[in-house]
């Protein structure tokens, strides 16, 4: 620091704690009314410390959702938006770094063509095309399964970008060199540039999880069958209207198992998720 | 930027390529021209039957009080989310950098709303304030504040307002605090000696720097505030009290699922892709300044 000013620290450190309390407020609040009976919640105001029905609600909900509105299980939710995920993420990061691969390795006719089309995909996000793209995916027969969850979304021109980015950094002797030693541009791609890639791989796989994991309006449309809801999707079934009609310690428990999984990937791979996101924006 | 050394094959380039274009076309390309097609569409209320009518749909939309209500909801609401959240995240993200002690404690537990999905966020904040048993709707009537979002359309906004605010807060302060640090510690040196005090300072030196940042994340936020703020929507206002909450993404989908007026919907889909292009073209004007592609 410039100089020594002991209040303005403090003062630093207050509007932090605040800010950090704020922020995490809410989520406390769902916690505790996770472990609470539904009479306990609807006692005006409703206690601050967490309940014992912490077990029976949540293995409630993973078993059979609530019980009067939605009561399909969340544990087949999370399986459905763990799939949903991970073939987003996944999906997206393999078709991105072989396009990327060819834009950059390869000179071939209408290149800047195949590239442009990538590009202005970032135009076109998914919320403009609803119904358009609703109407594709039925015609193809994918509505309530997983490929109409996933292949939609896995078009990526910022992971196409950022693959690009850095194999223009990559130095060109590499490349010179597995051609002088007779190796392939696909056997160049997996033993050289593959094991290079790990880390921009990583970075993405975070960001393209939480992407995948929070999607609400695509699997609104494509899941009309309870068996393949995602369970972002599966707690807003469970709003079945009115604050006094809702099982409100069922929704929050499902709530929690919700934000839990994304949440972990961003703590523990904090370096990676910084790394994304800072990444995926230029 | 072009590679010197490149591989020769006259189709591995294009099977590389293939499955990335083919999911573009399929998905992407087919459906913005078919929103394209229908919005100089009118169909008949069964669907059988469609006509072509030239830009009726388009003069029906920007004549429609409801649709131009719409237009000045949006500009709300995303004024008000961008600017809060950039307030909030800039307060914070200055004082995490005066603090070096525990900076990374800060940014570790600051971070993570953003995991958290803009429904799921709706529905949190939507308890909190739930008119009869929400636990900040407590607080306020105890200080006499009569809370109803179900009623009142400026605590309905007010509240999508909160929700989005508090999920967009993390990515924000990740982009400032990365922007505080790579400001020259001699700068603000320089300035200290000089006798500035630490507003002085702030104002005079680290605002003006930062503000290659601070644009950035205002069109980053705009344009979160336009569409990803979809699911903090539909799982708590649903558009209402009546439409005041009602957003223009949120229009094109009532109109096009819940009340199946495709020509309107597309007619409102091809508006909306229009400003996502002016958003995006501004974004990447200024990126072409600072990173070199």
């Amino acid at each position: 620091m410039v100089e020594r000013r002991p209040g303005l620290t403090l003062f630093a450190h207050a509007v932090l704690i605040t800010g950090v309390l704020l922020v995490a407020f809410p989520i406390y609040v769902t916690f505790v009314a996770s472990t609470l009976t539904l009479e306990e919640i609807m006692s005006v105001p409703m206690p601050l410390l967490p309940g014992d029905q912490l077990v029976a609600n949540y293995s409630q909900v993973l078993k059979a959702g609530t019980t009067g509105g939605s009561q399909a299980s969340v544990a087949l939710m999370l399986f459905n938006s763990t799939v949903m995920a991970l073939g987003i993420a996944l999906g997206k990061i393999a078709i991105s770094i072989i396009a990327s691969f060819a834009i950059v390795y390869f000179r071939f006719p209408l290149r800047h063509f195949f590239f442009w089309m990538i590009f202005v995909t970032l135009m076109l996000p998914v919320e403009v095309r609803i119904i358009p793209t609703f109407k594709v995916v039925s015609d193809l027969g994918m509505l309530n399964s997983y490929v109409g969850l996933t292949l939609p979304l896995i078009a990526s021109a910022t992971a196409t970008f950022l693959f690009r980015q850095f194999f223009l950094t990559i130095p060109d002797e590499l490349a010179e060199a597995a051609r002088i030693d007779g190796a392939g541009p696909m056997r160049f791609f997996v033993d050289v540039l593959l094991p290079l890639s790990k880390t921009s791989i990583a970075a993405l796989f975070v960001i393209q999880f939480i992407y995948g994991w929070n999607q609400y309006l695509w699997p609104l449309l494509v899941t009309g069958d309870e068996s393949m809801y995602t369970v972002v999707i599966g707690i807003k079934r469970m709003l079945t209207g009115g604050d006094a009609a809702n099982e409100w310690h069922l929704v929050m428990a499902t709530a929690m198992l919700a934000l839990l999984p994304p949440a972990l990937v961003v703590v523990l791979m904090q370096k990676w998720f910084v790394r994304g996101l800072v990444e995926t924006e230029k | 930027m072009e590679k010197r050394v490149v591989f020769r094959s006259a189709w591995l380039p294009y099977a590389l390529l293939a499955p990335q274009i083919a999911v573009t076309v399929v998905f992407f390309f087919l459906p913005a021209a078919q929103a394209a097609w229908y919005s100089f569409q009118l169909q008949d209320a069964f669907g059988l039957h469609s006509e072509f009518v030239g830009l009726q749909n388009f003069a029906a939309l920007f004549a429609s009080p409801q649709y131009l209500q719409s237009f000045r909801t949006t500009a709300i609401f995303s004024v008000l989310v961008a600017a809060s959240g950039i307030a909030i995240s800039l307060l914070l993200a200055t004082m995490a950098d005066r603090v070096l002690r525990g900076a990374l404690a800060y940014r570790s537990l600051l971070i993570w709303p953003y995991a958290v999905a803009p429904a799921v966020a709706g529905v949190l904040w939507a308890f909190l304030f739930a008119p009869s048993i929400g636990i900040v709707t407590y607080v306020l009537k105890r200080a006499g504040i009569d809370w109803n979002w179900i009623i009142h359309g400026d605590q309905a906004m007010l509240l999508i307002v909160i929700a989005s605010v508090w999920k967009q807060i993390s990515y924000n302060f990740l982009f400032f605090l990365a922007g505080l640090q790579s400001i020259p510690r001699s700068l603000i040196e320089a300035a200290a000696i000089d006798g500035a005090g630490p507003a002085r300072r702030f104002w005079s030196i680290v605002f003006p720097l930062l503000s290659p940042t601070t644009f950035f994340l205002l069109v980053v936020n705009i344009v979160y505030a336009f569409f990803d703020t979809f699911g903090v929507i539909d799982a708590t206002t649903q558009g209402g009290p009546a439409t005041d909450t009602q957003i223009l993404v949120y229009k094109v989908y009532y109109d096009g699922v819940k009340a199946a007026d495709l020509g309107g919907s597309s007619a409102q889909s091809v508006i909306l892709m229009f400003i996502v292009i002016v958003l995006t073209a501004l974004q990447f004007r200024f990126v072409e300044r600072k990173v070199q592609y």
